[in-house]
């Protein structure tokens, strides 16, 4: 078995199973949790416990006024990475195949020009976030090693997937094996840590926003 | 402290506490950091350690050590009795509840729902600052924080009641309306009890005051002491019960409002056979109903909003429809409403001595918003705050004046005996 093969099949299977089966674990065993029931009346007029969720979900996706002099950068660069993910993963032909082969639905896919600039700037993007990081005392006092597990595992997927398609320093196929393993470690390292958030936001932006909107508060 | 520190009975309490929403926003943290922005404590000291997300770390460290496959293995990371005395002033000293921080957080985080549920624990681990809890106990032993037995606030109604002129029912065998008061404006502010009384009188209405249950103070609920929180909600759920009460109505005192308004009910396991309202949100519906007469107000104010009763009360719009065509010279700061920077002694902390100096500093956020706006006199519905402002306005030696939103109502009543002046 060559190194692409066993990147291919045994540990991208084994990287889908952790990644299935430890978000499935970690969001049940959240929602299995007690939950206490509200018996305090509702302010009247409150909205439905749905808009409720919706408002609440929607409010978070950017700053208030009050806080943009502040918040505006890191924001921009968070979106600026998201946004950057979001349009390799799903926007590259190769990754496309890979949905293809596993959901059987494909989508057309973004010039791999294109990929790659947004590469390049996720990367950067990423670089910026853990540079503030390390030099905001802020983020220095409260970041964990997850934090920086976290970083590693996203980042390293870019980096060695842009050296794929650029076929430096190595093989092709040596690069790609090296490429896929990448993202198994971030398949596998997904539910353990902070990258979960990708789920959780919409348990806490939800929560949140129905905790307020029945006491008459907009927040 | 000579008290040993019970790290076992601090993780027990939390975790007997631990439910879905509180254990999903410890997990969902991204330390992004930006909560910092959003807290004056950390705004007016630039220390890191006040940043909101940071003041959550024992407690998250505290569930993650029990939770499966870590404690099975033996990884879980177990909090020591130095996190805990680290954080007990994190907690205690630095959080007003305000819920600020939750406004800018992209995750939704509510931290001051995992601060208040985390003071229980650290309170059942033999923590938490002595006055504060002494605060509580005296609210259990002698019906209120500051010592007004049932007795003396008798004592001290009759007088006012003269003083003033004025009728205070109290321990009417009826009522529609149980008018609740703050031990902070019965020894500190009475002016504000008196106007009250005359607001409730001018509208009409059917009310009294009760011996049974009077302190809307809730010191058990801010010092993390559980059964202390809920012996004062029974008390006044039971005096209202007696007098037939339809309406609690709670003073100008915004964590009053928020533990009888929003925790009650859940701390008793029953919803209230009353509705509660803030003194404010009462007025505003006075004032619907075309029960207020008032005549123009012109001195130059702002209006503070007291975190528990707008941003976390959702009555920021109330205390604006009072003020329209009232305060003709009404001035907002930025930011204000649900963004308002809060007081700095909120959530217990103005009960918290050794936390002084760093509610002077948190002041000065306030001092510079109404600077900016030019206006003479800040107006509050809270006793608390404006007790809290009052301390750091002698502190820094400011010049602007503080008020309370009832007392210029209760002023310039049209045909509200004694005198209808203009005075704050
Ligand atoms: S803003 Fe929210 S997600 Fe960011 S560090 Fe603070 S609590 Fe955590
Ligand atoms: S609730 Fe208020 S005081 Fe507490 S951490 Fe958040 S912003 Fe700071």
């Amino acid at each position: 078995m060559t190194l692409l093969d066993f990147a291919r099949g045994p540990a991208l299977s084994f990287a889908y199973a952790v990644f299935v089966f430890g978000v499935a674990w970690r969001l049940v065993s959240l929602l299995l949790l007690p939950r206490n029931k509200e018996l305090s009346q509702a302010k009247p007029g409150a909205p439905s416990v749905f808009s409720a969720a919706v408002l609440g979900f929607v409010r978070h996706l950017w700053p208030q006024k009050a806080y943009l002099r502040g918040t505006l950068f890191a924001t921009l660069n968070g979106y600026v990475f998201h946004l950057g993910l979001a349009i390799i993963v799903f926007g590259l032909a190769q990754h496309i195949l890979v949905f293809q082969s596993l959901f059987g639905i494909n989508w057309p896919n973004l010039p791999s020009s294109l990929i790659s600039v947004a590469a390049v700037v996720t990367l950067a993007s990423l670089v910026v976030a853990l540079v503030r990081r390390l030099t905001s005392p802020v983020l220095r006092l409260i970041s964990t090693g997850n934090d920086y597990i976290a970083w590693f595992v996203t980042t390293l997927p870019v980096i060695t997937g842009l050296l794929a398609v650029s076929h430096l320093g190595a093989p092709y196929e040596t690069l790609l094996a090296i490429h896929i393993l990448s993202i198994a470690l971030l398949l596998i390292v997904f539910p353990f840590g902070k990258l979960m958030h990708a789920f959780l936001v919409f348990l806490t932006r939800t929560g949140t926003g129905i905790f307020y909107a029945r006491r008459g508060a907009e927040i | 402290m000579t008290v040993p520190i019970d790290v076992k009975a601090a993780t027990r309490t939390f975790l007997a506490h631990v439910e879905e929403h509180l254990v999903t926003y410890l997990e969902a943290c991204v330390h992004c950091g930006q909560c910092a922005d959003a807290c004056h404590f950390h705004e007016a000291s630039g220390d890191p350690r006040h940043t909101p997300a940071y003041k959550l770390f024992p407690i998250a460290k505290a569930y993650r050590a029990q939770k499966w496959p870590l404690s099975w293995l033996g990884l879980g990371p177990a909090i020591t009795e130095r996190d805990l005395k680290e954080w007990e002033e994190l907690l205690f000293d630095t959080c007003t509840l305000c819920g600020r921080c939750t406004t800018i957080c992209p995750m939704g985080i509510d931290i001051a729902s995992i601060v208040g549920t985390a003071r229980q624990a650290f309170v059942k681990a033999g923590l938490g600052p002595t006055d504060l809890l002494a605060a509580a106990d005296s609210s259990r032993d002698h019906g209120s924080p500051l010592g007004v037995t049932a007795e003396k606030l008798k004592d001290r109604l009759e007088w006012l009641a003269d003083e003033h002129e004025i009728n205070i029912p109290l321990d009417k065998d009826k009522a529609d309306i149980l008018l609740t008061v703050s031990s902070i404006e019965l020894m500190k502010y009475p002016d504000s009890v008196v106007s009250m009384a005359k607001v409730l009188n001018h509208a009409g209405v059917n009310w009294t005051l009760s011996s049974k249950g009077y302190e809307a103070t809730n010191f058990g609920y801010l010092a993390g002491k559980a059964d202390i929180a809920k012996l004062m909600v029974e008390r006044i759920v039971d005096a209202a019960k007696l007098v037939g009460a339809k309406t609690v109505v709670i003073p100008e005192c915004g964590h009053a409002y928020s533990a009888l308004r929003w925790s009650a009910a859940n701390m008793l396991g029953y919803p209230l056979p009353f509705t509660v309202l803030h003194i404010s949100e009462y007025m505003a519906q006075l004032k619907r109903e075309g029960k207020l007469k008032l005549a123009p107000f012109t001195q130059s104010i702002t209006y503070h909003d007291p975190c528990q009763v707008s941003r976390r009360g959702g009555a920021t719009a109330d205390a604006r429809y009072l003020l329209q065509d009232f305060a003709t010279d009404f001035r907002e700061m930025t930011p204000t409403g649900n963004l308002n920077w809060c007081c700095g002694g909120g959530g217990g902390v103005q009960a918290i001595s050794r936390a002084a100096d760093l509610r002077y500093k948190v002041f000065k956020i306030k001092m510079d918003q109404v600077e900016k706006t030019g206006a003479k006199t800040l107006i509050s519905a809270c006793s608390n705050c404006r007790l809290t402002m009052d301390e750091s306005k002698a502190h820094w030696k400011w010049e602007g004046g503080l008020g309370s939103l009832v007392e210029i109502i209760a002023d310039n009543l049209v045909e509200a005996p004694p005198s209808a002046g203009n005075g704050v």
